[in-house]
C-alpha cells in the first residue's frame, strides 16, 4: 500500500480541489434552489470566467487574485443579463424549455471559445505558481492553499448574504414559496436574475482561485460540470451546507480514487457515484425526503 | 393531417430520396444527402423518447456509440459477418436503452434528473471506451474495407444512401405508428401527465422503458451506419457530445412529436452547416455555435419547431 504521507498529501490536495468544487456547486445549488433550473450552462460559464482571468493576466498583467472583485462583478452582470434577456423569456413556466435553453447556451459558449481560442490548453505563470507550503509533512502548492481558504471565505460570504441580509431573506422567500413572495411585494423576476447573477459570480471567484494552479481550454468546464452536478445531487438539490460538504467529500474521493485506481478510473468513480446517488438517494445526503 | 395523407407524403419523400442518386451524379450532393439522412435518423430516434415521450436525453451518444462499437468489434475482433454483427449491435443498443430506461424510471428520475443521468452515462461510457483494451482505447478501431453487399460496405455512395434510407423509412414508420396507435397515445398521455396516465391504468414505467429501448435501437442504427460508412470509430466520436447534440437539436428545431420534424430539422442543420462551412471555412466549433444558437432561438420564439411554423400557416 501507499506511504501514509502520500495519502495525507492526497487528502490535502483533495480538500483544496474540493473547496473549489464546493464554490462551483454553491452557485449551481443557489440557481436550482431559487429558480428550480438545472443550469446546464454552468460549466461553460466557468470556462468563460477562466478565460477572463487568463486574458486579464496575459494582456493586462492583472494578478488572478487582484482580478477577484472585477471577475465577481463581471460574472454577476453576465449572469444577471443571461437570465433577464434569454432564460426568463424562454421559460414561460416550462421546465423543458429552460433545460434546452441552458444546454443551447452551453453549446454556444463552448464552441465560440473553441472557434476563438482553438483547443489549445493555456496556463499562466505567476511568481508563486510553483511555491509550496509544508502542512504536517506534506508539500502543497501555494495557489492550492490560497484557493482552499479563498473558496471557503467566498462561500462564507455567500452564506452571510443569504442568511443575514434583506436580499438574502427575499431570495430565501422566493425559493420557498414563489407565489407568497410575490404577494408580499417581492419582485420575483428581479430575485431570479439576481440569484442567477450571484450563482455565476461564484464561478468568477472560482476561476480566480483555479487559474494559478490549473489550465484553461474551451472544454475545461466539462471537467467541472458533472462533478458539480454530482455534488449538488449528493448534497441535496438546493442545500447550501450539502453543496459545501459534498464538494469537500468529492474532492477527497477523487484524489484518493486517482491515487489507487489511476486518473481515468478515479473519474469514472465519480460518475458511478453520481448515477448511484441519483438512483438511490435523489434527495441527497442532506436533503429532505420528497424534497 | 389524416393518416392516409401523411402516409402518402412520407412515401413521396422517401421516393424522392430513392430517386436522387439516379438524377444526381455529384458526389458532394450525395454526401450531403447522406448526412441529412443520418441526422434525420438520429433525430427520429431522439424524437421517440424526447418528443413523444417527453424525456429529454442529453446523452443519446450512449446508444450511437454502443451500436458503433459493437458493430466494429464484432466484425474486426470476432470476425462475424456484417449482417449478423448488425443484428447484434442493434440488439446491444436497444438493451442498453432498456437498462438505462429501466433503472432511471424505476427510481422515478424525470425532467432534469433524467437529462443529467443520460449525460453522465454517455460520459461514463466515453471514459470507459478510452480505458479498456478491446475498444482500441484512444486509438480507436479501423474497419477494413471490403466493398460488397455481404459485408454491408459499398463501392459508391448510392449503396450507403439506400442502406440509410431503409432505416429512415423504419424511423418514419415508427413515428407514424406512435401518432396513430394505442401505444403512442399511452406515451403521449404519460408525457403530458404521468399521474393522470397512471390513474387511467397505463403502466407508465413499461411505456417509457419501451420508448427508450426503441429510441436506443434507432440511434444504434446511426452508429452502425457511421462505422460502415467511415470505417473508423474512437471514443470521442462514439460517446462525445457532438451526436447527442445533433440528435437533440435537429429533433427540437424540426418540431418534437411530429412525423416530419426530424427530417425538417436535419435539413435545416445540414444546410446551415454547409453554408457556414462555405462562409467561414472549416473552422472548428462554428457549426456547433450555429446549432446551439438555433436551439436557443427556436425554443424562445418557435417552441413547436419548423413543423409547427409550417402547420400554423
Amino acid at each position: 500500500m501507499f506511504d501514509p504521507s502520500i495519502i495525507w498529501a492526497s487528502v490535502l490536495n483533495g480538500l483544496t480541489t474540493g473547496a473549489i468544487y464546493a464554490l462551483i456547486a454553491l452557485g449551481l445549488t443557489l440557481i436550482y434552489g431559487v429558480l428550480h433550473i438545472v443550469n446546464f450552462a454552468h460549466g461553460s460559464a466557468l470556462m468563460v470566467a477562466m478565460y477572463g482571468v487568463y486574458f486579464l493576466f496575459v494582456k493586462a498583467h492583472v494578478d488572478p487574485y487582484m482580478a477577484l472583485p472585477l471577475m465577481i462583478a463581471a460574472m454577476f452582470a453576465f449572469g444577471y443579463l443571461l437570465q433577464r434577456v434569454v432564460i426568463a423569456r424562454a421559460a414561460r413556466g416550462n421546465e423543458q424549455s429552460v433545460l434546452l435553453v441552458t444546454l443551447g447556451i452551453s453549446i454556444v459558449l463552448t464552441n465560440l471559445a473553441l472557434f476563438a481560442f482553438k483547443s489549445d490548453t493555456n496556463t499562466i505563470d505567476t511568481p508563486y505558481s510553483l511555491q509550496t507550503v509544508d502542512i504536517l509533512g506534506a508539500a502543497i502548492a501555494l495557489p492550492k492553499v490560497v484557493a482552499f481558504f479563498g473558496a471557503l471565505a467566498v462561500a462564507a460570504l455567500l452564506l452571510v448574504l443569504i442568511n443575514w441580509t434583506s436580499l438574502g431573506r427575499a431570495i430565501r422567500a422566493v425559493s420557498r414559496e414563489q407565489r407568497g413572495a410575490r404577494v408580499v411585494g417581492i419582485d420575483v423576476e428581479r430575485i431570479y436574475a439576481l440569484s442567477f447573477g450571484i450563482g455565476l459570480a461564484c464561478l468568477g471567484a472560482a476561476a480566480c482561485f483555479l487559474l494559478p494552479a490549473y489550465y484553461v481550454n474551451p472544454q475545461v468546464g466539462d471537467d467541472f460540470v458533472l462533478i458539480a452536478f454530482t455534488i449538488v445531487v449528493l448534497g441535496g438539490m438546493g442545500s447550501f451546507m450539502g453543496a459545501l460538504w459534498g464538494g469537500l467529500i468529492i474532492g477527497v474521493v477523487e484524489s484518493l480514487g486517482g491515487l489507487w485506481f489511476g486518473d481515468s478510473l478515479g473519474q469514472m468513480g465519480i460518475f458511478l457515484l453520481f448515477v448511484a446517488v441519483l438512483a438511490f438517494r435523489p434527495q441527497g445526503m442532506f436533503g429532505r425526503k420528497g424534497a | 393531417m389524416k393518416l392516409q395523407h401523411t402516409v402518402i407524403a412520407v412515401v413521396a419523400v422517401l421516393g424522392a430520396f430513392a430517386l436522387a442518386p439516379v438524377v444526381i451524379s455529384s458526389g458532394f450532393l450525395l454526401s450531403l444527402l447522406i448526412m441529412v439522412l443520418l441526422t434525420t435518423l438520429m433525430a427520429q430516434a431522439w424524437n421517440i423518447l424526447g418528443g413523444f415521450g417527453g424525456q429529454l436525453s442529453f446523452g443519446h451518444a450512449a446508444f450511437f456509440g454502443t451500436g458503433a462499437y459493437a458493430m466494429a468489434i464484432l466484425q474486426v475482433h470476432a470476425g462475424l459477418n456484417a449482417w449478423l454483427a448488425l443484428v447484434l449491435a442493434l440488439a446491444a443498443s436497444a438493451i442498453l436503452g432498456a437498462v438505462i430506461g429501466g433503472l432511471a424510471f424505476r427510481y422515478g428520475l424525470r425532467g432534469s434528473y433524467f437529462s443529467l443521468v443520460t449525460l453522465a452515462i454517455a460520459e461514463l461510457l466515453r471514459i470507459l471506451a478510452n480505458a479498456v483494451p478491446f475498444t482500441g482505447a484512444g486509438v480507436g478501431i479501423q474497419l477494413p474495407l471490403h466493398a460488397s453487399l455481404s459485408s454491408l460496405q459499398f463501392a459508391d455512395k448510392t449503396g450507403y444512401l439506400y442502406f440509410l434510407l431503409a432505416f429512415v423509412a423504419i424511423g418514419f414508420a415508427l413515428s407514424l405508428w406512435l401518432r396513430h396507435s394505442r401505444f403512442g397515445a399511452y406515451l403521449l398521455a404519460t408525457r403530458d401527465s404521468e399521474s393522470s396516465a397512471q390513474a387511467l391504468g397505463i403502466n407508465v414505467q413499461r411505456i417509457k422503458l419501451l420508448a427508450t429501448a426503441i429510441s436506443a435501437f434507432l440511434m444504434g442504427v446511426a452508429g452502425v451506419f457511421y462505422v460502415q460508412y467511415f470505417q473508423y470509430i474512437d471514443p470521442g466520436i462514439a460517446y462525445g457530445t457532438a451526436f447527442s447534440v445533433q440528435a437533440l437539436v435537429a429533433a427540437v428545431i424540426g418540431g418534437t412529436a411530429t412525423v416530419f420534424g426530424p427530417l425538417l430539422g436535419a435539413l435545416a442543420l445540414q444546410i446551415l452547416g454547409e453554408l457556414t462551412r462555405n462562409l467561414m471555412g472549416g473552422a472548428p466549433g462554428v457549426s456547433l455555435v450555429i446549432y446551439g444558437a438555433l436551439l436557443v432561438l427556436m425554443v424562445m420564439f418557435f417552441p413547436r419547431g419548423v413543423a409547427g411554423v409550417l402547420k400554423k400557416r
